[in-house]
């Protein structure tokens, strides 16, 4: 029930399968702890990697690597086949082509629904204003909050506000989408209209890399679940072997534990 | 008292003048400060910091004697200032108190500033790098507009301690409120008391200006 890129992808992308993003010995530290071990990991167009693992393993450090949030220690991360600037301007725009989702939504408190969709486009692609307003009506649209656009985030339920979240990023024509957590802080009703927001994106192509614990999600839409441990990827397969045949007793404990809920 | 409204007015429109223009300069070099401060430019960070612990724990009036005593001798002086507007002369007494006290005032500035800035959640500026903004964008699109609604109560203090701390310049031969209050106590020093109200009125009235201007701004950009 994968997506099917080549009927999705922008024009001009359409090169499934082709690594996109590209982790190699990448290691990192907070003082002592090691919370980046040897990681290599290569996601190609148009996939859908889940990653999945205990608290405090590596997942959200992992995540915020690849659009430098966090800085790495050795190894290298390429995206689109090109390394990650340092900083500066070249560093902003890789930043505009990653699109980026938080545990707790962030959007700008002091900026509307809209405006909130509008900023990068306006200030980061230099995108004519009423052209930006359109396509943030209609991100707005798709992900269902359109007859929010004019209200601020803090009128708006989690739910709505980490919809809105999806669409901002959307704006920026990303190449790759990172979710950290998307759903967690959450309260149960509204999980499942972010995560078929989710499916919707997957299904139109997108390349994602999604750190979440909704095994619904992993199963319908995910090509690969990627388990993490210690600051390791300790396994990664396809979803239904990794669900129902884990290799190692970290995963299989893991799973253990969260299935009992 | 009554007769010398002018001498009255006189002195608060010095005071109001020098309040308004190093309200300005205050404000904008404390913007600078808190930008250096908060910006990812180590040597600017450690300048800006240096900078406000230094200014700020020095008492007001060390710095305008800096201003007239010391720094002419290092060739910085304002006797090229010769401003007429109508009855007002904008000369070096006043210059040097314009100096001294935007100076001072922006370290306070840039304190309240700074706490408005440290009161926006960390998220909202990964937000908007994460969108692709440069640091300049990051902070004028995102967190300071949220930094100086938040800023609005502290920053008001800062300026309605410097609107007080105008009559420091009265030492140093510029003839704003305090120093025209003082001319008339000693001319008629049978009525100092009522003489001393109506100034002490004068400031409240300019206080409860400023403070009713940053009643309203809070109010208005309360964030939704
Ligand atoms: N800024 C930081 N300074 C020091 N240690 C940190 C910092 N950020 C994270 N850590 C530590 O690094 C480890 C990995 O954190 P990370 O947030 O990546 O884990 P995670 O897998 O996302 O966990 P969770 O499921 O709880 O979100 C944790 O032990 C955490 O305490
Ligand atoms: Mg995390």
């Amino acid at each position: 029930m994968t997506a099917t890129p080549e009927a999705a992808v922008a024009p001009g992308s359409a090169r499934p399968g082709e690594p996109l993003v590209e982790l190699h010995g990448v290691q990192k530290w907070y003082g002592d702890l090691h919370v980046l071990q040897d990681i290599e990991l290569t996601v190609g167009r148009g996939e859908v990697v889940v990653v999945i693992g205990p608290s405090g393993s590596g997942k959200s450090t992992l995540c915020r690597t690849i659009n430098r949030l966090e800085t790495v220690d050795q190894g290298d991360i390429k995206v689109d086949g090109k390394p990650l600037p340092q900083e500066g301007k070249a560093l902003a725009a890789h930043r505009a082509d990653v699109g980026m989702v938080f545990q707790s939504f962030n959007l700008f408190a002091h900026k509307t629904i809209l405006e909130n969709v509008t900023l990068g486009p306006i200030k980061v692609r230099r995108t004519p204003k009423a052209q930006a307003e359109a396509r943030a009506q209609e991100l707005l649209d798709r992900v269902g909050v359109g007859q929010q656009a004019a209200k601020y985030p803090a009128q708006l339920s989690g739910g709505q506000q980490q919809r809105v979240a999806i669409a901002r990023a959307l704006a920026m024509e990303p190449k790759v989408m990172l979710f950290d957590e998307p759903t967690s802080a959450l309260d149960p009703e509204m999980i499942k209209e972010v995560l078929d927001v989710m499916v919707d994106l997957a299904e139109r192509g997108m390349t994602m890399i999604v750190v979440t614990h909704e095994m619904g999600f992993a199963r319908t839409a995910a090509n690969r679940v990627v388990f993490m441990a210690d600051g390791r990827i300790v396994e990664e397969s396809d979803p239904e072997t990794f669900f129902t045949q884990p290799e190692s007793d970290r995963a299989r404990d893991f799973l253990g534990k969260i299935l009992k809920h | 008292m009554l007769d010398n409204l002018d001498e009255f007015f006189k002195g608060f429109g010095y005071t109001l003048f020098l309040f308004l223009v190093c309200a300005v300069a205050s404000m904008a070099l404390g913007i600078l400060l808190v930008a250096m401060r908060v910006g990812p430019i180590a040597v600017l960070r450690s300048l800006a910091t240096v900078y406000v612990s230094v200014v700020r724990n020095t008492p007001l009036v060390l710095i305008f004697i800096f201003f007239h005593f010391a720094a002419p001798i290092i060739g910085i002086n304002f006797k090229w200032v010769q401003v007429h507007v109508g009855s007002f002369d904008f000369t070096s007494a006043f210059a040097t108190a314009f100096v001294a006290l935007s100076l001072y005032t922006a370290c306070f500035v840039c304190e309240g500033l700074r706490s408005g800035v440290n009161a926006v959640p960390m998220g909202q500026a990964e937000a908007a790098r994460a969108i692709g903004l440069p640091f300049g964008g990051v902070m004028t699109q995102v967190v300071l507009p949220q930094a100086i609604r938040a800023s609005v109560p502290p920053v008001a203090s800062a300026l309605i301690a410097m609107l007080k701390n105008t009559s420091v310049a009265a030492i140093f031969f510029l003839a704003e409120a305090t120093a025209a209050m003082r001319g008339l106590t000693n001319d008629y020093s049978s009525q100092r008391i009522g003489i001393f109200l109506c100034f002490a009125i004068g400031y409240i009235v300019l206080v409860e200006i400023v403070s009713m201007i940053s009643l309203s701004l809070e109010r208005r950009w309360r964030v939704a």
